[in-house]
């Protein structure tokens, strides 16, 4: 079973990013779950989001403790603890524009998600990007899956210029690999 | 029949779409908000043609309910928690006055201290209030139950409210694959509501009226009879149900490896998947252990755990539920059932999950290990600490 992780803040779209992820895998077959932190929420406020992936279905609904895929929004929100909740293979992937500060550790990847937002849809928003960077490093889930979930979650006015973010993302990725 | 990937609300929602409610009253609290907001949705934009009442209450919510009931209105409302409670006066006129209402309830804990986390308390506290309780694992069999709540206690022979629990954020807000029926199926399955206890200008009658001594008595026993027969109906609904949509629940009770069974653990709601794997892997062990999910509660299935304890050694319940200054309900429950038919096993009460707090998988395998060493009667799981510490 895949674990995953997202951090964010209260608004950045950490929970459609899980939805969007666990319905894209709907559509590859696989079954998933997809939780926020539960408890109450404000904007702005750091928040938690989750999922876990399988080929057959999902029956234990308790807290993930090990991840294999940590997702940061928000570098403000990221510290070096977090890579103790790590898979030995995990990996966190890291939204930031100080890539240079993780350049040392083998399990963190960075990609700078507000820069690829900010020049299609003119906001800061990164959720989309990070689930494009997701299917970049990861074969637990399609880039195709993940555009016509995000159809399914995203205004239509959204949509056309969430699919150019989810491929500049991906493709962005794939240089570097 | 579609795939969608839904919440429990979301798929709740979906169940009583289905339903066709004629009205629905409303008043949100949390974690249930979001199923009265998807309702309102679905209202509006026609695909549910129901008279849908904002009202400002909870009390007002079931009061609305009981009303459009009375006038032979097939009816929707869903509460939780502090909301559940505050209607409980409106509980028992809902059940006396033998109004089939289908009413989900997210579980969640009950104030003081406030929190809004899932636990069973706010339900287990209002089981003698004469409605049938039932107790949902995921988001499908959410949705199944919204319609097969309907044919329950729509059944003239039952004709009672039934209460459809789902545990607070773990389901209500969890979002997996769900199998949504066809409308026609959903139509095949659920008749329209045709009942005689209605106000009619055709047929006049007293509806919810005042008994004295001298006949209360016997109301409150044909209300018991009801509910008793109910355990049939709900079979009968559910081999029903399979037939058309393919899906069986078992009806009042879930039984897993229970076959030569030594240690049986009992469990409500949503952490039975999580116990079915810790059976699993016990079993590979070559531990003979087996679980029993209670879908309702009320009524309550005593003849299911005869058949299903008879030959155990030690059975526990594990619930997020407790009565204080005793032990869980519905280990009282259970005991009751051992005690009537003399059956010699140890019985062990887990109580877990208060507040929302985590139930992990080692949690779960060390009930199992008690199961097997004994020890403790009435245990707190995850407190690190025993009651007479």
């Amino acid at each position: 079973m895949i674990e995953i992780r997202w951090h964010g803040r209260g608004g950045q779209g950490a929970f459609t990013a899980a939805k969007i992820l666990g319905a894209a895998s709907l559509i590859d077959n696989k079954f998933s779950l997809a939780f926020p932190s539960f408890g109450p929420e404000r904007r702005g406020a750091p928040i938690q989001a989750f999922n876990k992936i399988d080929t057959q279905a999902i029956i234990n609904r308790s807290e993930i403790k090990a991840c294999d895929y940590l997702i940061f929004l928000d570098d403000s929100l990221f510290s070096f603890d977090y890579l103790n909740d790590l898979k030995d293979d995990g990996i966190a992937l890291i939204n930031t524009a100080t890539p240079e500060k993780f350049r040392d550790f083998s399990q963190i990847q960075t990609i700078d998600a507000n820069l690829i937002a900010l020049n299609i849809i003119k906001k800061p928003l990164s959720n989309t990007a990070m689930l494009g960077a997701l299917a970049s490093i990861s074969d637990d889930v399609s880039l195709s899956s993940l555009q016509q979930a995000s159809n399914q979650y995203l205004s239509a006015t959204h949509a056309a210029k969430n699919q150019l973010i989810l491929q500049e993302s991906y493709d962005h990725f794939k240089e570097v690999y | 029949m579609t795939k969608a990937f839904l919440s429990g609300n979301d798929a709740f929602a979906e169940g009583v779409r289905l339903a066709r409610p004629q009205v629905i009253s409303i008043y949100p609290i949390t974690p249930q908000t979001t199923v009265v907001e998807r309702i309102s949705e679905m209202v509006e934009d026609s695909s549910l043609k129901s008279e849908l009442i904002h009202v400002e209450s909870e009390h007002s919510a079931l009061s609305c309910a009981i009303g459009a009931s009375a006038m032979g209105a097939r009816t929707f409302t869903a509460t939780s928690s502090q909301g559940l409670l505050y209607m409980a006066e409106c509980l028992h006129y809902a059940s006396g006055g033998r109004f089939p209402i289908v009413m989900m309830n997210a579980n969640r804990s009950t104030a003081l201290p406030w929190n809004i986390y899932g636990d069973q308390r706010d339900s287990l506290s209002q089981l003698d209030c004469g409605w049938i309780q039932v107790y949902v694992e995921d988001a499908q069999e959410s949705l199944d139950m919204a319609l097969q709540s309907y044919h329950i206690a729509e059944n003239p022979l039952v004709s009672t409210p039934v209460m459809v629990n789902l545990d607070g954020f773990v389901l209500t807000h969890t979002y997996e694959t769900v199998e949504i029926p066809s409308q026609t199926d959903a139509d095949r399955f659920l008749p329209p509501f045709q009942t005689e206890n209605k106000m009619s200008l055709d047929n006049p009658k007293n509806l919810a009226f005042s008994v004295g001594p001298d006949n209360n008595m016997e109301f409150k026993y044909l209300q018991h009879k009801a509910i008793l027969g109910s355990k049939r109906i709900i079979e009968e609904t559910d081999a029903k149900f399979a037939e058309i949509f393919g899906r069986s629940y078992g009806g009042l009770t879930q039984g897993y490896r229970l076959d030569d069974a030594d240690y049986i653990l009992i469990t409500l709601g949503s952490i039975t998947g999580l116990c079915r794997e810790v059976v699993d892997e016990l079993r590979e062990r070559g531990e003979k252990v087996g679980l029993l999910k209670l879908r309702f509660l009320r009524p309550f299935p005593s003849d299911d755990l005869v058949a299903a304890l008879g030959s155990a050694k030690a059975v526990g319940v594990l619930e997020k539920d407790i009565s204080f200054g005793y032990e869980g309900t519905v280990y009282t429950n259970v005991n009751s059932v051992i005690a009537k038919n003399g059956l010699r096993l140890e019985t062990y009460n887990f109580i877990a999950g208060l507040g929302g707090r985590d139930i992990s998988r080692e949690n779960i395998t060390a009930i199992f290990r008690h199961l097997q060493t004994g020890g403790q009667h009435v245990n707190f799981i995850g407190l690190g600490m025993t009651i007479d510490d």
